[in-house]
């Protein structure tokens, strides 16, 4: 063997090793690739690549296409490790395609059972990988092992009942030796629960219920037997830190979701933040956004972690570990993700729910804000002011970016829909908005009747610093990057780039459906890739050679 | 006061007669827009499309309570047309409550002394046809009205006869645009991003404009339809009314 071959074969030795995950942990360290579905643990959906810039960003051209097929909503972040992109074609197959061309290794055909009954769309929102096992759950509640070589099954687990209702639709978290997940099916009164599995095996580690069960803390906050059918859903990824081994995860609503009568309490851990001990699954700490909720505020977003130095009582800034939250109920949140302490908390849309906060964080309601017979006009309205698309944060801008609703309200009218019934949506009446719930079409609205934006937050203040106003609402993630580039898109139908320190738009492309999915970044031989699903289909931009 | 909902009016109108039901205007509200969703095509929007089935009177074939309609709604009814639905039950009572409004108000109005033939001949000469079309006769500015019976009560019609600002619905908005080279125009907008407005214009065009060219550009406040109030006598409202009624959509081959 020659001295070339031999470099070679170290070369390529070194690029195409396993997914450790001390790789996934110090995922900033090589960002030409994609590890998690955030980018990272931190979930910062922030990429240190620099060579597309607010500058030559013009010059972005699209690169290739994966059209799926699937009729349903795109809302997986793909991953890519070493030249290689693992995405989802809706509900659960998974696609293995060579990051530069598009062209198919292979695929991973998974036919969900007849009982799956997810509420809001047969989808999947990405993958989990380790080693060389790929991770995805299902929306029939199974999670399967995918050999990330050539696309076969390894394992596969039960994680609870499809046709109780329980989905799995969000991106895996790897965790050390366990991939967790959680449960969606908030409207279908499931007792939703975070689950641990064995990497290597598929057995279950540990579980953590999001509604306590009597004896336990928590459980004395619904009224009955209620917790037993208090929804309590997870269907978007959470996050880990490493030195503190916690993992923080948001749970949705309480159910049924628009008459809290039946419920009474604050329902602890629905529209909170729980912090697990990641070995055991163990909670250390909760933070609850929105007690007793009657608006549908799912606490489904991406916890978003940083280090930066925080000003104390006494006015003298000091590091901390702080998490940072934009939640469906309109309020943009920082917590210390050590105890949980709550620091910060500041709307970002029009909200009229509540009007302040105690001394403990607690939200301080308004009276009357509560649906009724004739109707109640609630800001933000039922989507929230924002929901489960990503948010970025950019290290290198400070900034905090917001996919956000403005302008948006619901009217709530109360009332009772059947007792709960397994399987069986579970819900309460569904509220009425000037924007409608799905997507695409023409959209005649006025402003005031509900608009999307970006908004850019400083996390030091809640303040905003600048938003870019869309004319229809928005369900697409954010990507920042170094070069102070951020990439999004919306139901109009494009996918853009704006300068991260102004707003301003810089580039866009027309990809004929909405996106609804969070960009990604990557590398490969050196020329820096953008990708985004849209409408159906996956898009991939590079600068023009 | 923001957002003010679009069918408040009825709604207003509706809570005398709600006062005495179970139901609020939030129910009915939320039935109408099922019923228009899911019932309008074989029941029509009077309700009384379906032979034995007067819903503007409270008579149905089958059932007499709310519970029974409600079920109704959702299992349909063996051996006929009625399919069966994927209403909640929550949604299936709020259509029960929109059909009780119904039953509880003056669905009729102006239409049930009507003559439609002459209503025609009312429509052609005020002038109806300069921004409305009806069976490929007339202008596109306004609503098209050739299936407006299938899709309106007569009440609804005609208050937006008398009353056309009290309700645009938002695909009739119009829009006003001026361009950086000092153009103005006026249309119905049909579509707008963060980028681009659509709109059909005054002129018989579908125009696309990049906003960046655009000096400003802004919703019209007022319908530009005129009110017919006091330009109708009250037989020449209730023909117009029963013509417009009568219109039902282009006939099948």
């Amino acid at each position: 063997m020659n001295r070339r071959a031999l470099l070679f074969i170290t070369i390529t030795g070194s690029l195409f090793a396993q997914v450790s995950f001390d790789r996934i942990i110090r995922a900033d360290k090589e960002p030409h690739n994609w590890l998690t579905y955030s980018g990272g643990v931190q979930s910062q959906r922030y990429s240190a690549l620099t060579q597309i810039t607010p500058e030559n960003v013009k010059n972005l051209e699209l690169q290739w296409v994966y059209q799926a097929r699937s009729l349903e909503k795109f809302e997986a972040t793909s991953l890519v490790v070493d030249g290689v992109l693992y995405t989802v074609q809706a509900p659960n197959d998974v696609i293995a395609l060579d990051a530069v061309t598009g062209r198919q290794f292979w695929t991973y055909s998974y036919t969900p059972a007849p009982e799956s009954r997810p509420c809001c769309g047969r989808i999947n929102r990405g993958l989990a990988i380790l080693g060389d096992t790929l991770f995805m759950g299902t929306i029939d509640a199974h999670l399967v092992a995918i050999d990330a070589k050539n696309g076969k099954p390894l394992w596969n687990t039960t994680v609870a009942k499809a046709e109780s209702g329980y989905a799995l639709t969000h991106a895996p978290l790897v965790v050390k030796d366990k991939v967790i997940v959680g449960t969606a099916g908030g409207e279908y009164g499931i007792r939703g629960f975070i689950a641990a599995y064995n990497i290597h095996t598929g057995k279950e580690m540990w579980r953590f219920h999001n509604i306590p069960e009597p004896g336990e803390p928590g459980n004395e906050t619904w009224g009955g037997d209620s917790w037993k059918t208090g929804g309590g859903s997870v269907w978007v990824t959470g996050s880990y830190d490493p030195a503190l081994n916690l993992t923080y995860w948001g749970i949705g609503n309480p159910g049924p979701d628009w008459n809290g009568d039946s419920r009474p309490g604050d329902n602890l851990y629905t529209d909170s933040v729980v912090a697990l001990d990641a070995d055991t699954g163990k909670l250390k700490w909760y933070y609850q956004f929105s007690p007793h909720d009657e608006f549908d505020y799912d606490a489904v977003q991406v916890p978003v972690l940083a280090d930066m130095q925080w000003a104390g009582k006494d006015g003298v800034k000091r590091p901390r570990k702080v998490m940072m939250w934009a939640n469906r109920n309109g309020l943009f949140y920082v917590l210390d993700r050590t105890s949980g302490e709550f620091l910060l908390g500041k709307p970002f849309v029009e909200v009229n729910w509540m009007n302040g906060f105690d001394e403990k964080g607690r939200p301080m309601r308004v009276t009357g804000k509560v649906p009724s017979a004739e109707g109640t006009l609630i800001y933000p309205g039922n989507q929230g002011g924002t929901n489960w698309y990503s948010p970025s944060f950019s290290p290198h801008t400070g900034l905090f970016y917001i996919p956000t609703w403005a302008d948006y309200s619901s009217i709530y009218v109360k009332g009772k829909d059947d007792d709960y019934v397994e399987g069986r949506r579970y819900a309460g009446g569904f509220p009425r908005s000037a924007v409608p719930f799905g997507r695409g079409g023409q959209n005649f609205r006025k402003e005031e009747e509900g608009h999307g934006a970006i908004r850019a937050v400083d996390p030091a203040t809640g303040e905003r610093k600048w938003e870019f106003k869309m004319n229809d609402v928005t369900d697409a993630g954010i990507l920042t990057t170094a070069s102070d580039l951020l990439f999004s898109g919306g139901r109009e139908g494009y996918f853009y780039a704006l300068d991260a320190r102004s707003g301003v738009p810089l580039w866009k492309s027309t990809v004929g459906g909405a996106v609804a999915s969070g960009a990604m970044t990557y590398s490969v031989g050196g020329r820096q890739y953008v990708a985004v699903a849209a409408g159906n289909s996956l898009f991939t931009y590079a600068l023009r050679q | 006061m923001r957002a003010v909902p679009i069918f408040c009016l009825i709604l207003a109108a509706a809570g005398t007669l709600l006062a005495q039901q179970k139901y609020s205007p939030g129910d009915v509200e939320d039935g109408r827009r099922q019923y228009i969703a899911s019932c309008v095509v074989c029941h029509g929007p009077e309700g009384e499309s379906v032979p034995g089935v007067e819903l503007d009177h409270g008579k149905f074939r089958h059932g007499t309570s709310d519970d029974d309609l409600v079920d109704i709604i959702r299992k349909g009814i063996p051996g006929t047309a009625m399919p069966p639905h994927t209403f909640t039950a929550f949604q299936a009572r709020s259509v029960v409550a929109y059909l009780r409004f119904m039953a509880a108000s003056p669905s009729r109005g102006a239409a049930s002394t009507g003559d439609a033939v002459h209503g025609k001949t009312v429509f052609e000469s005020k002038g109806c046809l300069s921004c409305h079309r009806v069976n490929g006769n007339g202008a596109r500015l306004g609503p098209e009205l050739t299936d407006i019976g299938s899709l309106r009560r007569a009440a609804e019609l005609e208050r937006s006869i008398l009353e056309p600002d009290a309700e645009v619905l938002p695909q009739n908005r119009f829009i006003r645009v001026v361009t950086r080279d000092g153009v103005t125009m006026n249309g119905r907008l049909l579509n707008q991003d963060a980028f681009t407005i659509q709109l059909y214009d005054t002129n018989d065009r579908l125009m696309s404009l990049d906003k960046s060219k655009l000096k400003e550009y802004a919703f019209t406040n007022k319908s530009p339809m005129p009110s017919f109030r006091g330009k109708l006598s009250p037989q020449e409202l209730s023909d117009l009314v029963s013509y417009l009624v009568s219109l039902k959509g282009i006939d099948k081959q």
